[in-house]
Order: structure tokens, then C-alpha cells, then sequence
């Protein structure tokens, strides 16, 4: 066995807005055995477009062969890989946590300006906060948290873009090589 | 026109010119059935009841393998469907544009686990090229449409629609569109607005091509490598042989590319790998270019992919980008349709040749071919080469006749040899020949086939016989599942676990049952004899051809191990 060097790697596809597609790219990770580490879906300025962020762990060759796959499927238009020094990655977590006093209310709350999250829902019991930002910050807020007790916790999934003004259409031979499986005349 | 969907799908068949249908009727599929009777279609579409819906499905694979048109089959929804899914396998693994049509339970009962529903779309996900459910009345003929066009462009492959019950009784508008407008209507003018999806097929880069053309001129040992790239890309072995000529350099054929040079040319060094030749294999470890063309190297051809040509630059010529540094790890690579690829190439290759290269690969000795009065497997191939003029179509089953049939037949054309090559199905065969005799009426069919091959589907000897198909089949009958058997003689200490068939049944007998004359041979005159009356009678014929159970394919290189290193010379 050769050893594979495992990093992680951030996939923004452009796919049809469509049922099954979802599934069609997913099943091509779970494949070649890789566990999706985050994921997230959503339309695009086009309602019949949507765009998918995938965070997977896997060497480089492996992942080149995934993203060539997902290229060749009809439902996908576009795959980028998003490098961390060129993009910009963002999450949105929630963290419900137990706020049962005054004081340990007043706590969180200054917790959240450090960070600037918001707080977004206050009860007698609880506190929850939407925090922002990439898996750092977000382990950081968790860490703080933890000592107030945490009752629940969600993550919308990572979103990347390119910095600058390059978009996952623009044009380059790699499209084109790709655009030859898929053109139907 | 208003007409109900089950209409509108035959509307859409003859718009694509489909004269053929294999399929099998069932509950869900009714209304479409219906539509043969009531509104006459069945006099437009031939439609070919087989007696398994997996026969179905071979049979459209073996009808678009040998024609290059796309092949049609129906099914009812749940076994009628899953009944498909070995089928449209070997049709993915092999790029043969097939569509398929199945009805589903209707919406209002799909997600209950309703009476023979089954979500064939999800199972069909990974085999499919595309697959449709449709939700719509009106998207139908769209659909239908996009699926043709999806099935026969770029790198062919098979095509599921699936479609509930009460969308095919529903009534909408439907417009005939000539198939040259499709491209500018509904959902194929969508999809084709975006960039990524181009309209037409893009031109490969003249720079990638240059390239090629100086690796080309620098080379002393090259080696083409032909797949089956070649013989899908319609218009491309006349182009593929042109360069081959000129380039004059050796060339070698996965199984998949057979017919590509024809098997008699001097150029031919026969199919590589695993059952390789010695001059195909050897010459691999001793280029120092292979070009290769619509081949994806599989691991029955580069069995070590590290090792493969390891001295060459290895360049990848092939329409499907994801094929690049899949299995083997290439210098450079041609992305584009294979006729149009060698086409520019021709236009600036001069002439070449490599004689003491030549030489060298010509000098191995390739296995002697025994003559001894009983029968042995390259004689059967001789006698049906010899008494079809090299013109018959070759479908064959999986196992140790299938690797025979093709190394000893010499193909001359392209959808000349109809074989499970990616998928390796047992029981492809029969159904396979029934679909290219059907397109090829003029053109003799005989199937090679197994005894463990053929006793998996020869129900549709009842097809055979119902619709007087003249296919001949030549069972090479060696009482056992012999190239399974090989691997336990040379690899498992000779220990035959499971791989006795000496209780088949009397084939000439079971042949007979369905009213198809058979008969034994045991020896090569008398296999001449047999066929000659087979191919005189003009209708399905079967020949039991005794061979010994020991009889091995040669060369054999195991899995994983170098294709140069024969286990077996
Ligand atoms: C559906 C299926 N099951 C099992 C196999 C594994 N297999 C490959 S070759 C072979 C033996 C085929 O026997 P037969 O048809 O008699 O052909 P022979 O090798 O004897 O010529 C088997 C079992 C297969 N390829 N396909
Ligand atoms: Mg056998």
C-alpha cells in the first residue's frame, strides 16, 4: 500500500436544482469510501442552480479523480477547489447554552460580543448564539462555552468562495476538456 | 395532437427512428402496451418479447453495440425493473447507448412500498449515465428527448426513464419535432445554454495535437494501443487505420477494441494483457511511446498500473476527461471524439517506420495451435471465420470461449465482436445476439457461448425460436466453468471447488424442446459439416461443440502481477 497523505479539501460545485442530484454527489464520495466532513446546499442568484460546499478529507490523486467524476455528471455545471490561501471559508454555528441566572446570562452575552455572535433567543433556562466564522473561531467559542454547558449544537456546514472577482464559471481549458463528454449533438 | 403519455412515447421512438423494442409487459407498463394494439404501433415498432427482462436488456446492448444506433428496451416497475439492472451494468461498463423505459407504480401510491414499486432511479444511479423520473405529463416528451440524445452523444452509455402509471394516462398536447430540432426545444435547448454543457462537440486542442506530433517524431519504439473509444466514435477506424498505416508502428487491442485494425493485418499484435499476447504484452514493457486510444487501461490490461510501459511516454487519447491518470498515470493526454482526434492527426503525420522494432515485437513465437482430430477451441473460431467469410458477427458469453473467440476470430469491423468486456456478464450472450441479428438481418450471427454461460439464460432460446432468429450458437462445451476451473489448476493447487458441470443437461435435447434443430460435434469436420447446414437453413440453429475440459487460454498473466511475467506461456 502506498501511504496516502490525507488533508482536507473544499469542493463548491454548481449543480441543477433538481431532486437526486444531491444524492448523485454524495454517492460518489461514500464510493471511493470518503466521509463527508461538512456539507452544505443552497440556491444560487439562479433558482434553478444550486451550489454545494463539500469538505472531505483525502489525498490529492483521489480527489483529483472525484472532482473529474463529479465534472462528468450532467446534473453538475461546475467544480472548483477552493485552496485555503485563495478563499475565504465560513460557518454559521449555533450553540443553545444553559443560562439559568442573571450573572451567568451576563457572561455569555459579553462571551458572544467578544466573538461578535448574536444572541438570537433568550429563555428563563438558556441562551442561544449564532456565531460566524471558520472551524477556529468556532472551536474557541465551544471551548468557552462548555464550562456553562452546552445543550445543543448545530452547524450549518462550511460555504467557500474564491477571493477576487474570479467565479467557478470562468472559462479555462479544463471546462472545455470537460465540456466535450457532456455535449449531446 | 392531444394523446395520452403512453402515446406520446411512441411518438417519441419513431421520432428517433426506433424500429426495434425488447421488452416485457406487466401492470404498470399497460397503458404503453395498450397503445401497440389500439393505435396500431406495433406495426411501426417492432417489439420483440423476450423471456427475462435481463434478455431484454442485452438484447437493445447487443442491437446498439453492433449497429451504433440507440437500443430500446422496456419493463413493468419492481422485478420487472431490478430485472434490468445486470443489464444496463454491462451496457455502462461497455458505453453502449441503450435507453430503457420503465413504468412506475402511480404518484399517489410511490413512497407506500405499493405492490411491485421500487425507486429504480436511486438503484440505477451508479449504472446509469442519466436517469429520469418524470413528475410531469407535459416534460414527457422532453424527457425522452434529452435521454436519446444523453445516451448516443460523447461517451455512449445507458439511459433509465422511469415513469408512474398515471402519467401514462394522462393527456397533454404533443408537437412532432424532427430529432435535428431537439437540440433547440425544451430542456435540451436549456441545458445546452449552459457553458458547460456546449452545444456542439467542442474541437480537441491543436496544441495537445502538435504535441503528440513531436512526441511522435522523437519516438523509436512506439506502440499504439487501440479500445473501444475507437469503435464507438462513429466514422473513426477508416481514420483510425489511416494512422496506423502511416505511423506504421505496431498496434495492440483490449478485447474491447477489436475490429479497430482488422485481426489478419500485418500492424496487428494482437489483444494485450491478462490473456495478452506475447507480441502485445512484451512490446508494452518495451515502447518508449504508447499512444492509446479510447482505452481506459482497466486492470485486465494494465494488470500492475505502475509497471505499465513503464519505459514509455504514455499518452491518453479519449473523449472522457475523467478516463485521464484514472488507472495509469499519463505524460500527456488528447481530450476529444477519436474520429476527429485522428483526423487532425492524419493531416500532418508523415510517413514512418520502425523495422527493427517491427522485427523484434513480430519475433515471439505466439502459442502452437494443435491439430489432432478432436476438437479444439481455435478450430471452432477457424470453421466459423472460414464458412462466414470472416463476415459473421461474434457475440459471446464470459469465460475461457470468450477470451478465444477473441484472440483466434479475425474482426474486420468495427461492432464485429459483441462482448461483456467491462462487466464480465455471464449469460450476456444469447440475449446480445438475438439484439444483433435483429439489426444486422444481413449479416450472419453466431453466439460462442459456455455451458455455465448459456445454462444462466437460455430461456430465451423460447425468443429465439418464437421469432425464428437465425443466430447460431456454438457452445464450446468443456463440462465445466473453465476459465474458473483455470485459475484453481494453475493457482489453487488444482483444488476444482464448485466448477464441475457434468450435470448439465443434454443441450441438443433442450434445444430441440424449443424447436431449434441441434447438434453434437466432436471434431472439426464435423463442426464444418454441422455449420454449413446451420448457416444453410436459415433460421436458429445450435451446435454443441465438445471440447476437452482441460483446454486452457493461453498466454495468461495473473492479476496484479506484470503483464510481461506469463503465468502461463
Ligand atoms: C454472472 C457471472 N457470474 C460469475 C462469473 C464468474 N465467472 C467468470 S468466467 C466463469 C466460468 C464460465 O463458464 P462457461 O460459461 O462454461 O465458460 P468457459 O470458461 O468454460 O468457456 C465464471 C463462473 C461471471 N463472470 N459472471
Ligand atoms: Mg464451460
Amino acid at each position: 500500500m502506498k501511504t496516502e497523505i490525507h488533508t482536507r479539501h473544499t469542493l463548491s460545485v454548481l449543480v441543477e436544482n433538481a431532486s437526486g442530484v444531491l444524492s448523485q454527489v454524495s454517492r460518489l464520495f461514500s464510493r471511493k469510501g470518503y466521509n463527508i466532513e461538512s456539507l452544505a446546499v443552497g440556491t444560487t442568484d439562479d433558482p434553478a442552480v444550486s451550489r454545494i460546499t463539500i469538505e472531505v478529507m483525502g489525498d490529492d490523486a483521489m480527489m483529483e479523480q472525484l472532482m473529474n467524476q463529479l465534472r462528468k455528471q450532467f446534473s453538475v455545471y461546475s467544480v472548483q477547489e477552493l485552496l485555503p490561501q485563495r478563499s475565504i471559508r465560513r460557518e454559521l454555528v449555533m450553540f443553545k447554552v444553559k443560562a439559568e441566572t442573571s450573572d451567568v446570562r451576563n457572561e455569555i452575552v459579553q462571551i458572544a460580543n467578544v466573538f461578535r455572535a448574536s444572541i438570537i433567543d433568550v429563555s428563563i433556562k438558556s441562551l442561544t448564539i449564532a456565531l460566524i466564522g471558520d472551524e477556529s473561531k468556532a472551536e474557541a467559542m465551544q471551548n468557552l462555552l462548555e464550562t456553562f454547558g452546552i445543550l445543543e449544537l448545530v452547524r450549518t456546514g462550511m460555504v467557500a468562495l474564491e477571493r477576487g472577482a474570479y467565479t467557478i464559471s470562468d472559462d479555462n481549458k479544463e471546462t472545455t476538456e470537460f465540456n466535450l463528454g457532456k455535449s449531446v449533438l | 395532437m392531444r394523446m395520452t403519455c403512453a402515446q406520446i412515447i411512441m411518438e417519441c421512438l419513431l421520432e428517433q427512428g426506433v424500429d426495434t423494442v425488447f421488452g416485457y409487459p406487466g401492470g404498470t407498463i399497460l397503458n404503453v402496451y395498450d397503445e401497440m394494439e389500439l393505435h396500431g404501433y406495433k406495426d411501426k415498432i417492432r417489439h420483440i418479447l423476450t423471456a427475462h427482462e435481463q434478455g431484454a436488456c442485452h438484447a437493445a446492448d447487443g442491437y446498439a453495440r453492433s449497429t451504433g444506433k440507440v437500443g430500446v428496451c422496456f419493463s413493468t416497475s419492481g422485478p420487472g425493473a431490478t430485472n434490468l439492472t445486470t443489464g444496463i451494468a454491462t451496457a455502462y461498463m461497455d458505453s453502449s447507448p441503450v435507453v430503457c423505459i420503465t413504468c412506475n407504480v402511480s404518484e399517489n401510491l410511490i413512497g407506500k412500498d405499493s405492490f411491485q414499486e421500487v425507486d429504480i432511479t436511486g438503484i440505477t444511479m451508479p449504472i446509469t449515465k442519466c436517469n429520469f423520473l418524470v413528475r410531469s405529463p407535459e416534460e414527457l416528451a422532453d424527457v425522452i428527448r434529452e435521454a436519446f440524445a444523453i445516451a448516443r452523444s460523447g461517451r455512449p452509455g445507458p439511459v433509465l426513464i422511469d415513469i408512474p402509471k398515471n402519467i401514462t394516462a394522462a393527456a397533454v398536447d404533443y408537437e412532432p419535432l424532427p430529432v435535428e430540432q431537439h437540440a433547440a426545444h425544451g430542456r435540451l435547448a436549456a441545458m445546452l445554454r449552459r457553458s458547460s454543457h456546449d452545444l456542439k462537440t467542442p474541437e480537441p486542442d491543436f496544441g495537445d495535437i502538435d504535441r503528440l506530433l513531436d512526441m511522435i517524431a522523437k519516438a523509436k519504439r512506439p506502440l499504439v494501443l487501440v479500445g473501444g473509444g475507437v469503435i464507438r466514435s462513429k466514422g473513426a477506424v477508416p481514420q483510425f487505420r489511416k494512422f496506423a498505416e502511416t505511423l506504421n508502428a505496431p498496434v495492440a487491442s483490449t478485447i474491447m477494441g477489436g475490429g479497430a485494425l482488422p485481426g489478419d493485418h500485418p500492424l496487428f499484435t494482437g489483444m494485450i494483457g491478462m490473456h495478452g499476447s506475447h507480441a502485445s504484452n512484451l512490446a508494452s514493457a518495451e515502447c518508449d511511446l504508447l499512444i492509446a486510444i479510447g482505452c481506459r487501461f482497466s486492470d485486465r490490461v494494465a494488470t500492475v498500473p505502475d509497471d505499465f510501459a513503464k519505459q514509455a511516454q504514455i499518452v491518453q487519447i479519449d473523449i472522457d476527461r475523467s478516463e485521464i491518470d484514472k488507472n495509469v498515470k499519463t505524460h500527456h493526454h488528447i481530450i476529444g471524439d477519436a474520429r476527429r482526434v485522428l483526423q487532425l492527426l492524419n493531416e500532418k503525420l508523415p510517413d514512418h517506420d520502425y523495422p527493427q522494432w517491427k522485427q523484434w515485437v513480430f519475433s515471439h513465437p505466439e502459442v502452437p495451435l494443435k491439430k489432432d482430430g478432436i476438437l479444439h477451441p481455435h478450430e471452432i473460431l477457424e470453421t466459423i471465420q472460414a464458412l462466414t467469410d470472416g463476415e459473421a458477427i461474434i457475440a459471446t458469453d464470459v469465460g475461457q470461449h470468450q477470451m478465444w473467440s477473441a484472440q483466434y476470430y479475425h474482426f474486420s469491423r468495427p461492432g464485429q465482436l459483441v462482448t461483456s468486456g467491462g462487466f464480465g456478464t455471464m449469460g450476456f450472450g444469447l440475449g446480445a445476439a438475438i439484439g444483433a441479428k435483429l439489426g444486422n438481418p444481413d449479416k450472419p450471427v453466431v453466439l460462442c457461448t459456455g455451458d455455465g454461460s448459456f445454462r444462466m439464460n437460455c430461456n430465451e432460446l423460447a425468443t429465439l425460436s418464437h421469432y425464428r432468429i437465425p443466430v447460431i450458437i456454438a457452445l464450446f462445451d468443456n463440462h465445466t466453468l473453465g476459465m474458473v476451473r483455470q485459475w484453481q489448476h494453475l493457482i489453487y493447487g488444482e483444488r476444482y471447488s464448485q466448477t464441475d458441470l457434468d450435470y448439465a443437461p443434454d443441450f441438443v435435447k433442450l434445444s430441440e424442446a424449443y424447436g431449434i434443430p441441434g447438434e453434437r460435434c466432436v471434431s472439426q469436420a464435423e463442426l464444418e459439416k454441422a455449420m454449413a447446414r446451420a448457416l444453410e437453413s436459415k433460421g436458429p440453429y445450435f451446435l454443441q461443440c465438445d471440447i476437452d475440459k482441460d483446454a486452457m487460454v493461453h498466454p495468461m498473466v495473473s492479476a496484479g502481477t506484470p503483464v510481461t511475467e506469463f503465468l502461463l506461456d
